[in-house]
């Protein structure tokens, strides 16, 4: 018996010290250079107290880079969840071939996002603008990842072509959960297609709605694929998001314990969220 | 009571691929054309099929070498983390009752909401002080770095296995290691088949480690490669779309043979 109690150890412990060396060692050496002044790259560092912390809330980059993030997190979950919830619903009627249009829905969740970024990232440059002009429209007939106000959009736009893909398969595995007599019985009742969407299918999806909604959001809070092949973050510093400015402050602009102050915060955020969204849309799916 | 075809919404749903198939039809033009042709129009159908932009391709990115490093990283960080998740998942999984493991599973899965941004900064310090910053390092990592994901799932799954197979193995005298290389590991098939998909899925196309990690570029994955020439191919769009299909070739092919798999394994992996 001790033999088998050593032997559920001897599984375990390699991968508990690696763990800890590779993950948890980091976090908090991370928080603790959080605490101090260093750059990354010289010998010696001093404790700096909460400086680094206050500065990052006074900081008008940081304050920027949240605007970018949430916008953008926020416009993605919403279009990701409507049209993946659609496509799904079309994909769930009976249609033609509908085996190949399900695999082609689903394609862009397979390649990879930098890629993706630099094939729209033409797009958007050369061959949308094309349409633009003959629409005779001034707006459309410029890149809208050049424009400072709008670059924020083409992400958007970007992500969730490639994001619909993955919640699409999952409303379809729930809407293939939900039982036909249900329908059949509404349908006697005469309950509208409407009606029958909000009564029926609408509730009885409320679990993949729960997992697609914290899976969407926080997948647009983590953007950095995106930015890196679509804009760099500009014009300016209109599409940097919070990743990407702990990228280049922390590994090119010698902010090391700055930026490890922010990533501390974005960690506290992007924890508070998914608890606060599980929560909410946990006591929903109970209400209904 | 069978319904009849639903033609609106077939209509529909075509006519949302063509949106998801454009930017796919694009690539592949764009990626046979010549500058003359694009000139002309570069959403037609391209006339001459310009191949010599893919070996031009292939010779500017060293392609096959990127190809290389990606699928060498890819296949042993699946490989290893299918044989060392599912064994670490094995022995949490039967000791639930035993505080150490407990609380084991707990740490492994709350870190899951810990997001890579906050380790990015000092991995990178610590894996250059351990001259871990090339492939076997980053191998490493996308192993330990899946164990909260796995874990979650394969404990899950594992608890689900009846006593009952294990106890008959243990009377025999089978040690514990064998019980699970005989007994378990086998059932795990149809989990470890999603745990693959998603594993490879991830490695396979993730940036940002391969980005931060590795120092010398002659190990670069396909992702970073395409990363380093962007700015040689900004003059010349054809050679970088042939360049990107050929990045994107290796998952689509695979995705098409095995789409069916991939597909259901994604879906039990998300469910879960």
């Amino acid at each position: 018996m001790a033999k088998r109690r050593i032997a559920y150890y001897l599984m375990t412990i390699p991968a508990l010290l690696l763990f800890f060396a590779f993950h948890t060692f980091p976090a908090l050496q991370g928080i603790f250079y959080s605490f101090t002044n260093w750059d990354g790259f010289s010998d010696g560092y001093s404790f700096v107290g909460l400086k680094n912390f206050i500065n990052v809330f006074k900081d008008e980059n940081v304050y920027n880079a949240y605007f970018f993030t949430f916008k953008y997190a926020i416009a993605a979950t919403i279009l990701i969840n409507v049209i993946s919830l659609l496509i799904a619903l079309g994909l769930n009627a009976k249609i033609k071939a509908k085996n190949f249009f399900r695999s082609v829905y689903f394609l862009p969740n397979v390649l990879g996002v930098l890629i993706v970024g630099y094939i729209f990232n033409y797009l958007f440059s050369n061959a949308f603008t094309i349409w633009g002009e003959k629409l005779g429209s001034g707006f459309l007939s410029q890149n809208i990842l050049g424009n400072p106000d709008w670059a924020w959009v083409g992400i958007v736009i970007v992500g969730v072509w490639q994001g619909i893909a993955y919640n699409t398969i999952l409303y379809l595995a729930g809407l293939q959960t939900i039982p036909a007599d249900l329908y059949e019985a509404s349908s006697l009742d005469g309950a509208s297609k409407w009606r029958e969407f909000w009564s029926i299918t609408f509730p009885m999806l409320a679990p993949f709605f729960t997992i697609n909604m914290v899976l969407a959001m926080k997948g647009g809070l983590m953007i950095f694929d995106q930015i890196v092949a679509l804009t760099g973050g500009g014009p300016g510093r209109s599409t940097q998001s919070i990743a990407h400015l702990i990228y280049t402050g922390g590994f090119t602009g010698g902010e090391f314990a700055y930026q490890s102050a922010n990533a501390v915060i974005y960690f506290i955020v992007i924890v508070a969220i998914s608890l606060f969204q599980i929560k909410v849309l946990q006591r929903r799916e109970m209400d209904l | 009571m069978r319904k009849n075809t639903n033609w609106p919404a077939t209509a529909l749903i075509a006519l949302g691929s063509i949106l998801i198939l454009f930017p796919l039809y694009m690539t592949v033009g764009i990626a046979l054309k010549n500058p003359e042709e694009m000139a002309q129009s570069i959403f037609s159908l391209p006339t001459g099929l310009h191949f010599e932009n893919f070996s031009n391709a292939i010779k500017a990115t060293d392609f096959f070498h990127a190809l290389q490093n990606s699928a060498v990283i890819t296949i042993v960080s699946v490989g290893c983390i299918l044989l060392t998740n599912s064994l670490v998942s094995y022995a949490i999984a039967r000791n639930m009752n035993r505080r150490f493991f407990k609380l084991l599973y707990l740490y492994f899965v709350s870190a899951m909401f810990i997001p890579f941004q906050i380790i990015m900064l000092p991995v990178v310090k610590v894996t250059t002080a351990l001259s871990m910053n090339n492939i076997p390092g980053l191998i490493l990592l996308y192993i330990v770095y899946g164990l909260p994901f796995n874990v979650f799932v394969y404990v899950g799954y594992i608890r689900s296995i009846p006593l009952e197979l294990e106890e008959a193995a243990t009377v025999d005298g089978t040690s514990t290691w064998g019980t699970f290389w005989k007994i378990i590991f086998p059932l795990l098939g149809p989990i470890s088949a999603t745990i693959i998909i998603l594993s490879s899925l991830s490695t396979w196309n993730d940036f940002l480690l391969p980005l931060i990690l590795l120092a010398d570029p002659s190990q670069y994955t396909l992702p970073l490669v395409q990363y380093v020439f962007q700015g040689q191919f900004s003059t010349d769009f054809n050679l970088a779309f042939a360049s990107y299909l050929l990045a994107l070739l290796p998952m689509i092919i695979v995705y098409l043979s095995a789409q069916k798999w991939i597909i259901s394994g994604i879906t039990q992996g998300a469910i879960k």
